[in-house]
């Protein structure tokens, strides 16, 4: 690694070493590869996943994505924001616009205004959505968007010392913002209905399970990206800095680092994972409204974590996959049990299990007398 | 919020008039007052400690000596006075990390250690670095030189052995040896110890004594203590504080005989220990 080569490609030298365990490359072909060939099987076989189920998948590994991000800055660096449905929303709606506009003439009214627009009747498209006409210049936006308004929140909130309880009721409040403004038809962004409707992205219909499979891959792709990245970032000197000002912020300090700056660093990765999430999401799900990006979903996304458990990478993907699982099973059967499933889990996780789902396996694996060796690193390693 | 007057950073030409006198000192305290809502924590505050100088510093509690500490270090901005470090760095205004920076380290009283990172980790995010911004950070690897560093301190606080520990399984006095190699690998021209040797045994107490005056070589220290039999190990002289402002100053033994101090602290210190 030398530093006169470029950025990318010292972080592609950096990403394939941090994720280079071989666990992380056969879980990663088994989701990107073998999840797609089963689809491939015939409806009648044991071992088929349906498009319905695979579509799922896709979608709870994008919530995959935003949970690494999460775990970044409450799990390693200890400070727990509650508005991240808003980065997610960002991301979510720079795609939705873009898959907006993509609908051309094909709308209801057969207008190349979206529909939302002709029933407002807003006469001329807004200057802010013209851009999004470019591909390119939406998929930056994704994440560039979220990156810059955590910049500018997270500035204000770290310079001025604002932490613990205070910085997630701030973060809380944020989202309660993003939720009301989100949600006036005045901002043109579709109001309580937000954007749906959406018919094909490059030129492919989204309602082929085909075009859906590939989704399905991008968000694995991106899904290993994100975690090489975590891995690298938390595998690094400046990982360790984050937990110690997560174990204790004024000895950072007085070792001559400035914590601000260094939340201000994880909080914009974090923000930016959430908006490629919230891109990846609008393709596969179809529909992003402000209730999607409000508080209740912010807090929902730091449970996910929780139960993984924070603090490990891997527990962030497996509590973001299994808490929804979870939640499309429930629902599709005891609707109503739901929201007291997710209290009670939560419950569970801080009165039983603080260190999650991996958290148990860990203690697991110490019980058996090969796993003793596992022991001494648990903080560090994943 | 304490507010802090506005003084030009480079005072270089006002310190040369006093610059005759404390030519030497490496941290000169000049009337400071620290307003905490009006309880003044420190009043009029004055302090110089010299190059190479081991200073202790005593006093009841509430006296302000952990105040005087939070002010050198930037922890607290005074509402009046100079804090000058060196020959002319005005260390008002600056951020705590902007003042370690400088070369100024700190022990907290209660170990402040990072309790989930092992002992070698500790010690390696404390090693004096040009750049401790996170993308410099993010990209760095340790060195031959730094990790020969690291491995000396670790000899010097007795804690080779334990270098893959979580700090958080160490015992107290381990965890104050661990925060004194921190402190050390900053490298910095001046040490501020709050309590090092609180809940340590009496050996252990004895070892950071002879440690501490060891560190005089290179380095120059603060120290505030409360067991006086570890103050007459290790000092020469003593500033007693008072309310805020210093009491009086001087060799540890006329300081013990002073009666002013007796009364204000070591009588009291006698009475609280009497039944023990």
């Amino acid at each position: 690694m030398t530093p006169e080569r470029p950025i990318t490609s010292r972080l592609a030298v950096a990403a394939s070493s941090a994720g280079a365990g071989p666990a992380f490359w056969i879980t990663g072909a088994i989701l990107f590869a073998g999840v797609p060939l089963l689809n491939l099987l015939p409806d009648d076989s044991f071992f088929h996943v349906s498009d319905f189920t695979l579509n799922l998948l896709g979608k709870f590994f994008a919530f995959a994505i935003l949970a690494l991000g999460i775990d970044l800055i409450w799990g390693y660096t200890g400070v727990l924001s509650l508005g991240h449905g808003v980065f997610f929303g960002l991301g979510a709606y720079a795609m939705g616009m873009h898959l907006m506009l993509g609908i051309g003439t094909e709308g209801v009214y057969g207008n190349a205004l979206p529909d939302f627009m002709v029933w407002n009747q807003v006469e001329e498209l807004p200057w802010f959505w013209k851009p999004f006409y470019s591909l390119p210049f939406s998929l930056a936006a994704v994440v560039l968007v979220p990156m810059t308004a955590a910049a500018i929140f997270g500035y204000f909130v770290f310079r001025s010392r604002i932490r613990g309880v205070y910085f997630s009721i701030i973060t809380q409040a944020l989202a309660l913002v993003a939720w009301l403004v989100f949600n006036r038809n005045e901002t043109n962004l579709g109001g309580t209905n937000g954007l749906t409707d959406f018919k094909h992205i490059q030129g492919f219909s989204l309602n082929d399970p085909s075009t859906q499979l590939v989704m399905y891959m991008i968000t694995i792709l991106f899904l290993g990206l994100a975690y090489a990245l975590c891995r690298w970032i938390t595998q690094s000197r400046a990982g360790r800095v984050l937990i110690a000002i997560r174990d204790c912020e004024q000895r950072v300090f007085f070792s001559g680092y400035s914590p601000a700056n260094y939340k201000l660093f994880v909080f914009m990765i974090s923000a930016g994972l959430a908006g490629l999430a919230g891109a990846l999401y609008v393709p596969q799900v179809g529909i992003i409204t402000p209730n999607q990006i409000g508080v209740l979903p912010s807090i929902e996304m730091v449970i996910w974590v929780a139960v993984g458990g924070r603090g490990t990478l891997s527990g962030a993907i497996i509590g973001a996959t299994g808490v929804n699982f979870m939640r499309s099973t429930l629902t599709n059967h005891f609707p109503e049990l739901w929201p007291f499933f997710l209290g009670g889990l939560f419950i569970a996780v801080v009165m039983f299990f603080p260190k999650g789902i991996v958290g148990l396996l860990k203690k697991a694996s110490v019980m058996l007398p090969s796993g003793k060796s596992k022991v001494e690193n648990v903080a560090t390693t994943d | 919020m304490n507010k802090s007057i506005s003084i030009p950073r480079d005072i270089a030409g006002e310190h040369k008039v006093i610059g005759s006198r404390h030519q030497r000192s490496i941290i000169y305290l000049d009337n400071v007052t620290v307003d905490f809502d009006g309880f003044k924590a420190l009043n009029q505050l004055n302090l110089i400690v010299d190059y190479h100088e081991l200073r202790v510093v005593i006093g009841p509690n509430g006296a302000g000596k952990s105040t005087l500490l939070d002010v050198i270090s930037g922890k607290v901005q005074p509402a009046s006075g100079r804090v000058v470090f060196g020959q002319a760095t005005d260390l008002i205004g600056l951020r705590e990390n902007e003042i370690a920076a400088l070369g100024i380290g700190r022990k907290f009283q209660t170990p402040s250690v990072y309790t989930t990172l092992p002992v070698w980790d500790n010690l390696d995010l404390s090693l004096r670095r040009k750049n401790k911004g996170f993308v410099a950070t993010l990209f760095s690897k340790l060195n031959s030189e730094e990790s020969d560093k690291i491995a000396l301190t670790l000899e010097t606080i007795g804690l080779t052995k334990k270098a893959r520990v979580l700090a958080g399984q160490l015992s107290h006095g381990e965890k104050q040896w661990l925060e004194i190699g921190m402190v050390l690998l900053q490298d910095p021209e001046l040490l501020l110890i709050d309590e090092p040797v609180a809940g340590m045994t009496e050996q252990e107490t004895e070892k950071t004594g002879e440690l501490l005056k060891s560190l005089t070589d290179k380095h120059s220290l603060i120290v505030i203590e409360h067991d006086m039999e570890f103050v007459r190990q290790i000092a020469k002289m003593v500033t007693v504080l008072h309310e805020g402002t210093v009491l009086c100053e001087g060799f540890v033994e006329d300081v013990q005989n002073d009666p002013r101090v007796i009364e204000i602290y070591l009588g009291r210190q006698k009475e609280a220990d009497a039944p023990v």
